[in-house]
């Protein structure tokens, strides 16, 4: 059969042998190949086509959208008349509050790679270790992360109103020179906000990093060990950098999620007191939708896709390069 | 009520909304204006919760028995998604039919899609009834909505805190309140709940105090023109700052929700842990649904804003607003007309009252129905006031409304200036 002679024919090489293939004398004539041909072409019609048609559908076309209407003052009603060029985005880009609120996304972002990374790492790798009621450790950790964004902001901003639990639990521990307004006031509520994200996210992190660490052959570590490397020595020179991948991954998760910071923010402050802890979207979302600036909200909408797109690209050029080529082996050698 | 104002809980929802709306149908009636053809009315109302949702089901039902031709569709719209969904909706051609309308500056900007409905023509014969509330849902003169129901915001107390700490009578002047303020202090009571966090609780403050610093026609002037460089407006400004000065609120207003939870301001005035709220006459149904305590209706008292010593406003005038509808254009005008007549007639108003605790029925006539004192009291004041100022986030347009909002809301946080206030509702540097 065609089929299953052109399939042994491209071998180990996989698809990068298929020229070989189609010029190779040990192909058996032309209308097989076509055939073959047309199938992998009506193959990926089938599978590419749906995606591809709700991407272009739901992402591409509104991305078009927004652009155009980032042009124009438009409060939503009526046609798209007041066409101002650039005005929406010169007002975006010296905005004082948009520029406290870009700080904010990279405040959040900042302390997520400092903060949140280590402790993910030190977690993943306790609960790595076989230990009593691993499962049950695990469990809880990842519990946050299986709540939704808005369930968890209802409760923490019960929990952190004044004169709530958290002010009564620290009263009763003796600790009440700790008590603060933790959301009322201006220079503390961005890392308040930062503490129920990291709450909630951690046991994503713990998860993925988990996952990176089952994937590290136990050999390694025994031969380590047999060598006579410590305990540091083996999480130093052998665990961290097999973790690479893993580690480098979640930072792009984590930026990212930073950058699009708003559920939780929104619950539970609506961006403020006084715009302390407003973030991009947040900010996009009042002064979008709420104040029917349509097209002032597109714009920043733009500007946000800008700078995501922007990280996205660099990171992936400089920090994940090598682990998109597989070059797992050699980031340990 | 004023749930317009709770745009946290469904907002995930409400951008899910942004997409949902292009597909939505609005059903719109493919019959001529015979009105004795079969037709099929869509009908947003925000009323997505017990009691309304049954009342407003049990309207169209019975609406429907009365005019078997007309069958009214109704579908019970998420009260933030409202801000995407009607801007979205009357872009399209297949807007619902009757949609939830909060009149004013909102309207005016609406109106500017080309499909609102004038009613006038239509409701000529009985908008009397309502008197002069039901101007504003006006534009120009001409009613492209109409109301049924109406608002007014005042002190809402509690009658055995302010008993405990002394004090017989409410407040009448500004100076008052703040001695009274300071007897509850030193019985260890926190005076004033203020829900910061939503941030149109703070305007309502600055408003009122504007309201009786400035005459009725520097406030018209002010809401048409979207200026407020009249002096009398940065005098409400001074008059506030001196009444922070005070520290009258509850630690931490700036984080505390209004409305929803015990811990919000409504609900701390619930369970007594503040003596008294600035709120529309929605705070006893917040109230009992923020409580435990049965009898909180009884324990509730009303008073009217203080008079601001030397103010040129009259002492009685009251900021307010309320709900209405607003019908679209097309064949169903003059039965979506008729189907809010049947809304505002006293037998369907006094259901609303005494079902649904709307606070002030639009029409007049179902007043009798309200039998809480406090807010008969609240009532009264609506109806004798000098001048109703519609909240003025709703009576300016939408945007530069939320921008004063905002700039309030800095201003209790303590990040805020005069002139900041003055300048968000005159230009949009309020970014």
């Amino acid at each position: 059969m065609a089929r299953t002679e052109s399939t042994r024919n491209r071998g180990p090489g996989g698809l990068a042998a298929g020229p070989e293939i189609i010029s190779g004398p040990a192909a058996a004539g032309a209308p097989p190949k076509q055939r073959s041909a047309r199938r992998k072409r009506i193959e990926l019609a089938i599978l590419l086509g749906p995606p591809l048609i709700l991407f272009i559908g739901f992402v591409f076309v509104p991305m078009i959208f927004a652009i155009w209407y980032s042009l124009y003052n438009w409060n939503g009603y009526g046609p798209l008349s007041d066409f101002i060029g650039l005005q929406n985005y010169q007002g975006v880009l010296t905005g004082p509050v948009f520029h406290q609120a870009l700080l904010h996304n990279i405040i959040i972002a900042v302390l997520s790679v400092v903060i949140q990374l280590p402790i993910s790492i030190g977690l993943a790798l306790l609960l790595n270790r076989r230990m009593r009621g691993q499962t049950a450790l695990r469990l809880a950790v990842f519990t946050p992360y299986v709540l939704s964004q808005a369930t968890s902001a209802v409760m923490w901003s019960m929990l952190l109103s004044h004169g709530g639990p958290v002010d009564s639990l620290l009263k009763s521990a003796g600790l009440a020179a700790l008590i603060h307004f933790w959301l009322a006031s201006t220079s503390l509520v961005l890392y308040t906000l930062f503490f129920v994200v990291t709450w909630q996210f951690i046991g994503f992190g713990i998860v993925l990093l988990l996952a990176g660490l089952q994937g590290i052959p136990p050999e390694l570590r025994e031969a380590a060990a047999i060598d006579g490397a410590t305990a540091w020595q083996v999480t130093r020179r052998i665990m961290l950098p097999l973790l690479g991948p893993t580690i480098r991954i979640w930072i792009f998760l984590a930026v990212i999620g930073s950058l699009q910071l708003f559920d939780i923010v929104w619950i539970m402050t609506l961006g403020g007191p006084a715009n302390a802890s407003q973030t991009m979207l947040t900010y996009l979302y009042f002064n979008g939708a709420e104040r029917t600036q349509f097209g002032y909200g597109a714009t920043v909408s733009v500007v946000l896709f800008i700078i995501s797109f922007v990280f996205a690209l660099a990171y992936q050029r400089y920090a994940l390069r090598r682990d998109t080529a597989g070059a797992l082996t050699r980031a340990v050698g | 009520m004023r749930d317009i104002r709770k745009a946290r809980f469904g907002l995930v929802a409400a951008l899910v909304a942004l997409a949902a709306a292009a597909c939505t149908s609005g059903g719109s009636p493919t019959s001529n204006a015979n009105s004795n053809a079969p037709q099929t009315i869509t009908w947003w109302h925000n009323g997505t919760a017990a009691p309304l949702l049954g009342i407003w089901q049990q309207v169209a039902n019975d609406y429907h028995a009365a005019h078997p031709n007309v069958t009214i569709k109704v579908d019970p719209i998420q009260n933030e998604q409202f801000t995407t969904k009607v801007p979205l909706a009357l872009q399209s051609n297949d807007p619902p039919d009757i949609f939830q309308q909060w009149g004013g500056g909102q309207e005016a900007t609406q109106l500017q899609s080309g499909k609102l409905a004038n009613l006038g023509q239509f409701v000529s014969p009985w908008i009397g009834e309502l008197g002069k509330a039901a101007q504003a849902w006006q534009v120009n003169g001409q009613q492209y909505g109409i109301p049924y129901d109406l608002h007014v915001v005042g002190f809402w107390y509690r009658k055995d805190l302010f008993a405990k700490a002394g004090i017989t009578t409410p407040p009448t002047t500004i100076p008052e309140l703040e001695s009274d303020n300071a007897k509850l202090k030193a019985h260890g009571i926190a005076p004033i709940g203020l829900g910061g966090q939503a941030q149109w609780p703070d305007a309502f403050w600055w408003e009122y105090f504007a309201v009786r610093e400035c005459s009725t026609s520097v406030i018209q002037q002010g809401m048409t023109a979207s200026n407020m460089s009249a002096p009398c407006f940065s005098k409400a400004t001074k008059d506030l700052t001196a009444f922070l000065a005070t520290n009258p609120f509850e630690p931490g207003f700036n984080a505390v929700e209004a409305q929803s939870s015990p811990t919000s301001s409504a609900g701390m005035l619930a369970n007594g842990k503040v003596a008294m709220e600035l709120q529309g006459d929605w705070e006893p149904g917040e109230a009992k649904g923020d409580t435990t305590d049965k009898s909180i209706d009884s324990k509730l008292g009303w008073f009217a804003f203080p008079a601001v010593p030397g103010g040129q406003g009259d002492p009685s005038s009251v900021l307010g607003g309320g709900d209405g509808w607003s019908c679209t254009t097309g064949a169903a005008e003059p039965a979506c007309a008729q189907f809010l007549q049947y809304i505002d007639s006293t037998e369907v108003q006094k259901q609303l009252v005494t079902q649904a605790s709307i606070g002030l029925p639009a029409n007049p006539a179902a007043e009798s129905a309200i039998t809480s004192p406090a807010v008969k009291a609240a009532a009264q004041a609506h109806d004798t006031a000098a001048y109703v100022a519609v909240y003025f986030d709703q009576a300016l347009p939408t945007n530069p409304g939320l921008a004063l909002d905002a700039a309030i809301a800095n201003f209790f946080a303590g990040k805020g200036s005069n002139s900041a206030i003055i300048n968000s509702v005159s230009s949009s540097s309020g970014h």
